[in-house]
């Protein structure tokens, strides 16, 4: 929206300033913020009085908001000189000067003490090139809640001027094993604040998230086989959703959060099976001789996506979500599993094993074309961002399992970094509200 | 503390009358029940009264049953079957040990058995679940057509969450290409 207005600003109203300005200094990349193929310059000015919010070794608000927009592969932020005196939101702009700095944004802001203890963040973002203020946010917060605010102020930002929904407020599931012990943890999108949901010295896989982001569908080896837990985060109550003789695992939410999709062997083999998340009303979905698991809903809720061995060799399968024929989706190669739909439902990323390596592959549902994403050889479990922009995935690196985020055109890549341990089975959690 | 030993003496006593009288031993303990309390009944042996003698109450010597199961010299003992890579049939080396455990399941009706697939590291976690299972029910299945009830039985996968061997080559991988079988009270 804000690029729209902004194409149309500069177009009728300064069209030869924008030829200008576009060939001397690139300033014009918010307009066509293809992912990683030009970043937008923004300068993020440190907060006035941020260091009062800083407790320790922590970070100061202004770089957790720097960080997020970098790390996002579509922002490159610019070294900004300390200024004196310092800048706050209410300041005036000189926007000739920072577009002499080569940025296309701007953001300002200051943090004040209050008299309660607690503190307030305000701060605002201009686009330079416009010589406009793109309006702001003011927060009450606890020290605790600094990361927390810096992540919506980058939400703020990345969607002010990306058109589409930021992430960095979002959570993340993941498994880390540390010698004999196995602890499921949620952290923030950058893999910062973790916290153990739960600690156990047998397995846990396949952590799923329900679409509300208060609980967690998850197989945990506990009773010497695989059994499928609802977990609710806030308290850490924990329901049985499946626990049938034989193996219970690969659950997935339907997008309503009303029923869980399973991989069962109850009958005698693994196929597909619905129940709702309290274990209740159990209904098989898939009729096969072979494997059937890893099922996974599409966005609208009416098919499934799931593995199968029905024709010879792992291949992902679509099929009506209460059942019925099921359609071949994946052709190239002899092993494409653990599908994942992209929340626009136009995207199937998978992991596909190609010479022995496995990789991430994206597989646009609509042209048919596939393309591997990453340059790793051990990638497992990916998962998508809410707003469908990177891929979380688990991958090996020097013989340790970590985590690394491709985005969905493969252009961008990171590696997370989270603290001791083998790191294992990411789930990316919804919007938070 | 001479009436608790005379009277731990006839415990122990009308204990070997009563094995002496008949009955299968493991209809009382199936499944390795023994080994969870170590020395507290089967452990304790006594030696008959001579006319005049002292009755000799020794806590050291060895069990005089010892469960077939745990036994190194009863083919109950093994209980590991492995497989070739992608492959999910009991090979024929290990008809005998599946044939073993089938009579042991047979002669007990009341023992239980569960059986862990395994696999090795590579590839999807939840798939390989799955092939676990396989493996599992491959054991199962035969285990019932030699006549075994199928609920004596439960087959489950641990994928390749619990690997026997913890390297990242074929040795190892074949290793954990595995089914393990397990009695009640062992699980």
């Amino acid at each position: 929206m804000i690029r729209s207005r902004a194409r149309i600003f500069l177009a009728v109203v300064l069209p030869v300033a924008f030829l200008l300005a576009g060939a001397a200094h690139a300033q014009l990349s918010i307009e066509i913020t293809g992912a990683g193929a030009q970043r937008i310059p923004i300068a993020i000015v440190p907060f006035a009085g941020e260091g009062a919010l800083v407790q320790g070794s922590a970070v100061a608000i202004s770089a957790i908001v720097r960080a997020d927009l970098e790390r996002s592969g579509l922002f490159r932020a610019l070294e900004v000189p300390s200024l004196s005196p310092p800048l706050t939101e209410a300041s005036s702009v000189n926007y000739a000067e920072w577009r002499s700095r080569l940025a296309d944004a701007l953001v300002l802001g200051s943090v004040a003490a209050r008299p309660d203890g607690r503190f307030e963040v305000r701060f605002k973002l201009f686009d330079a090139v416009k010589a406009q203020d793109l309006s702001g946010v003011a927060y009450t917060l606890s020290r605790e809640q600094q990361r927390t605010t810096a992540h919506r102020i980058a939400d703020f930002i990345y969607e002010k001027l990306t058109g589409e929904k930021g992430v960095f407020s979002t959570r993340i599931a993941y498994v880390v094993k540390r010698g004999s012990k196995f602890e499921l943890q949620i952290a923030d999108a950058d893999g910062a604040g973790e916290e153990t949901a739960l600690a156990s010295f047998e397995p846990i896989i396949s952590p799923s998230w329900s679409p509300d982001g208060r609980r967690l569908a998850y197989v945990s080896f506990e009773a010497k086989k695989p059994v499928v837990y609802v977990h609710s985060l806030a308290d850490g109550k924990r329901q049985v959703a499946a626990n049938f003789k034989g193996s219970n695992s690969a659950p997935a939410w339907s997008p309503d959060g009303t029923r869980l999709a399973v991989s069962l062997s109850r009958d005698g083999g693994s196929q597909i099976y619905l129940v709702n998340p309290d274990g209740s009303n159990v209904r098989r979905i898939s009729q096969s001789d072979g494997i059937d698991t890893e099922p996974v809903f599409s966005p609208d809720g009416r098919s499934l996506y799931f593995t199968s061995d029905r024709g010879g060799s792992p291949q992902i399968y679509r099929m009506p979500a209460n059942g019925g024929e099921a359609q071949r989706v994946t052709f190239d190669g002899s092993y494409n599993v653990s599908p994942r739909i992209s929340p626009d439902g136009k995207v199937l990323a998978y992991i596909a094993r190609n010479g022995g390596k496995f990789q991430v592959a994206a597989l646009d549902l609509a042209t048919r074309q596939v393309q591997i994403l990453t340059d790793s050889d051990k990638d497992e479990s990916p998962s998508f961002a809410p707003n469908g922009r990177m891929i979380l995935l688990a991958t090996v690196n020097a013989g340790r399992g970590v985590l690394s985020a491709v985005s969905a055109d493969g252009r961008i890549k990171q590696r997370l970094t989270i603290s001791a341990g083998d790191v294992r089975e990411p789930a990316w959690g919804p919007f938070v509200r | 503390m001479h009436t608790g030993r005379i009277a731990c003496l006839g415990l122990v006593l009308s204990a070997m009358l009563a094995a002496c009288s008949g009955g299968p031993v493991s209809e009382q303990s199936p499944a390795g029940v023994e080994d969870r309390q170590p020395g507290a009944q089967s452990g304790a042996q006594a030696q008959p009264v001579k006319p005049g003698g002292v009755a000799r109450v020794d806590l050291t010597a060895k069990p005089a049953t010892k469960s077939p199961l745990t036994d190194p010299g009863s083919i109950l003992s093994r209980r590991s079957i492995y497989y070739d890579l992608d492959a999910y049939d009991v090979k024929s080396q290990y008809k005998d040990l599946v044939a073993a455990h089938a009579k042991y399941l047979r002669d007990n009706p009341k023992s239980k058995m569960l059986i862990q697939g395994n696999t090795d590291e590579r590839g999807s976690r939840e798939y390989n679940v799955s092939l676990g299972q396989r493996r599992s029910e491959s054991v199962k299945k035969m285990l019932q057509l030699l006549g075994v009830k199928e609920e004596q039985i439960e087959s489950v996968s641990l994928g390749e969450e619990k690997p026997k061997a913890e390297g990242h080559d074929e040795p190892a991988w074949s290793q954990n290409r595995r089914s393990d079988i397990l009695y009640q009270g062992e699980y």
